[in-house]
């Protein structure tokens, strides 16, 4: 871990020395931006029409109408931005030749991976937290449930160290930045949807293209409800990215 | 130092290198020399752990390439033959990520290791700059910089002359020399007379194979096989070479000019005595004018030349 700092400084210099970082930072922020107005802007149309109509009321909840699609919407909005932020991390290191000084140091290939990968967290990390400061206007008008918003959050947190560690291990397979930002963002798509099979297919393939959907496991958490099979399902797609990662760097070196 | 048996490479079905043994003592300074494709790069990369070897084994200071190669990577300071650094980092950034790198933790030796160093490379005024924006041989020199970061005991250089003026050459060449002694290095050139100059062995290889190992003197003397001293002389040529001619030991006289005031010749002589006294001492005794001696020495790049037909020959 010690070994892995350098990498992870380095790397944070190179995303705020370049303008990806603010970039990412301030597309992600406009957009979230932009959606929690709307979202904001509906639910409170919604809560007007309900003084009139006394039936209404009982469905309004702040929760389902406001924090749910908040948090679903950054969930979209991550999965557009990550590529950006992972495509670069080992693509641009073999592309240009860096690879070979870094093989040559003292590390090894779990160091530099783990460097590389806390930095691409941190950055999608900041416009996140940044976040806070919309549900913070709401708390000026009125209370909100602290218990789903933690939930969000940490499903946020889940949901991006999953589609980082994709990204980064589909970056070490190709030496191209374009195509490994496509090949992520389907990627991450694909897996974002495949649940929409769902109903057409048997109950048993059903059930397994259900599981595999990244948004499934992330509409619990948007609810604010925590799940430990969610969490063990990001921790291991995370893991298990990560680790084919590992072994992608090694086979590059065996086969030179 | 370091301990190199049976070394082979594929890349795929291309074999690289094969069968490569030798050793390296502590201190020395060992020329690589071949032409392009002939497992050079291979090699050196090999003995940095970049990849390991299909076969064989690579020791360094005792370590085993693929059992710890860390322990390896420690003791080693690579120079790679295109030199790729991080462009959009500023090269006093740049050498303190490699210190950290490295293992250098505290602060303030890393600090003083790396002053000196950049004093010693020579870029102490572009140490402010964005790599990116260096010329070609100030990138080198980082390159060289990174390599020395960290004290390690074994320098590999791959063609570190590379992209540099004649005066970096030359400074170049007088820092590497300066080095062997304490540390050991390997450097590969296609600059022959910059083997003759610094190294005190050479290892020639041709085809991933190694055709010979000795240290430049002895190859130039096993493989010339005759003595060739240019001479200048002012006078008429027939008789320039008649007198020449009846100097012991020459075997031949060959005009190399005809026209204008001073001529030009090429004495083959046999190689177990130096008649240069001789020579001159004929030259005045005939009252001929003479403007210059010296003798021709076989260049590696003959002595390889040679190497490598013959080789072909035994095949």
């Amino acid at each position: 871990m010690r070994n892995s700092y350098p990498i992870f400084k380095k790397e944070i210099g190179t995303y705020f020395f370049s303008p990806i970082a603010y970039v990412v930072i301030t597309i992600f922020l406009v957009l979230s931006g932009y959606f929690f107005y709307s979202t904001v802007a509906y639910y409170s149309l919604i809560s007007l029409q309900a003084l009139q109509n006394p039936y209404m009321v009982s469905g309004l909840n702040l929760t389902e109408g406001l924090i749910s699609p908040f948090f679903a919407n950054i969930g979209i909005i991550a999965m557009l931005i990550i590529p950006m932020l992972t495509m670069r991390l080992f693509s641009e290191e073999k592309k240009s030749g860096t690879i070979e000084l870094l093989f040559t140091y003292p590390l090894r290939d779990l160091d530099i991976l783990i460097g590389k990968f806390l930095a691409a967290s941190l950055v999608y990390l900041i416009p996140i937290i940044i976040t806070m400061v919309y549900l913070a206007f709401i708390r000026t008008i009125t209370e909100l449930p602290v218990g789903p918003l933690l939930a969000g959050y940490l499903g946020l947190f889940l949901l991006g160290e999953a589609f980082l560690a994709l990204g980064i291990f589909i970056s070490s397979t190709t030496e191209n930045q374009i195509v490994a930002a496509i090949i992520t963002f389907g990627v991450l798509l694909l897996l974002w949807v495949i649940g929409w099979a769902a109903n057409f297919t048997g109950p048993l393939f059903g059930k397994i293209l259900n599981e595999l959907s990244l948004v499934k496991h992330f509409e619990n958490f948007s609810k604010g409800v925590i799940d430990m099979k969610d969490v063990v399902f990001y921790l291991i797609f995370t893991f298990y990215c990560l680790f084919l990662t590992c072994r992608v760097l090694e086979s590059k070196r065996w086969r030179g | 130092m370091i301990e190199i048996q049976n070394l082979t490479k594929y890349y795929g079905h291309i074999k690289a290198v094969e069968n490569v043994s030798f050793t390296v003592q502590k201190g020395e300074i060992l020329g690589f020399l071949g032409p392009n494709g002939a497992g050079k790069t291979t090699t050196m990369r090999i003995l940095t752990g970049f990849f390991p070897p299909t076969e064989g084994r690579v020791k360094v200071a005792g370590f085993d390439i693929t059992e710890n190669p860390l322990e390896v990577k420690r003791r080693i300071g690579y120079l790679p033959e295109n030199v790729s650094l991080y462009n959009d980092m500023r090269v006093i950034d740049y050498l303190n990520f490699v210190g950290k790198v490295k293992g250098i933790k505290k602060t303030k030796k890393l600090k003083k290791q790396v002053s000196n160093i950049v004093e010693l490379c020579g870029i102490t005024h572009v140490q402010k700059r964005t790599i990116g924006k260096l010329s070609k041989g100030y990138r080198q020199r980082v390159g060289l910089a990174q390599a020395l970061l960290g004290e390690p005991e074994v320098l590999i250089l791959d063609e570190p002359t590379v992209g540099l003026d004649p005066k970096q050459i030359v400074e170049i060449r007088k820092l590497i020399k300066e080095l062997g002694g304490e540390r050991t290095v390997i450097l590969s050139t296609h600059i022959l007379p910059e083997v003759q100059m610094i190294c005190e062995r050479v290892i020639i290889i041709n085809e991933g194979k190694i055709a010979a190992i000795d240290t430049p003197d002895n190859l130039n003397r096993q493989l010339s096989k005759q003595l060739v001293i240019s001479m200048e002389i002012e006078g008429e040529t027939q008789k320039i070479i008649n007198v020449l001619e009846g100097v012991e030991g020459v075997k031949e006289v060959k005009p190399k000019t005809k026209k204008g005031k001073i001529k030009q010749v090429e004495v083959i002589a046999s190689p177990d005595k130096d008649i240069r006294k001789e020579l001159s001492q004929a030259v005045f005794e005939n009252q001929l004018g003479l403007y210059g001696l010296k003798t021709v020495e076989m260049s590696l790049e003959e002595i390889f030349l040679k190497l490598v037909t013959q080789e072909e020959h035994h095949a």
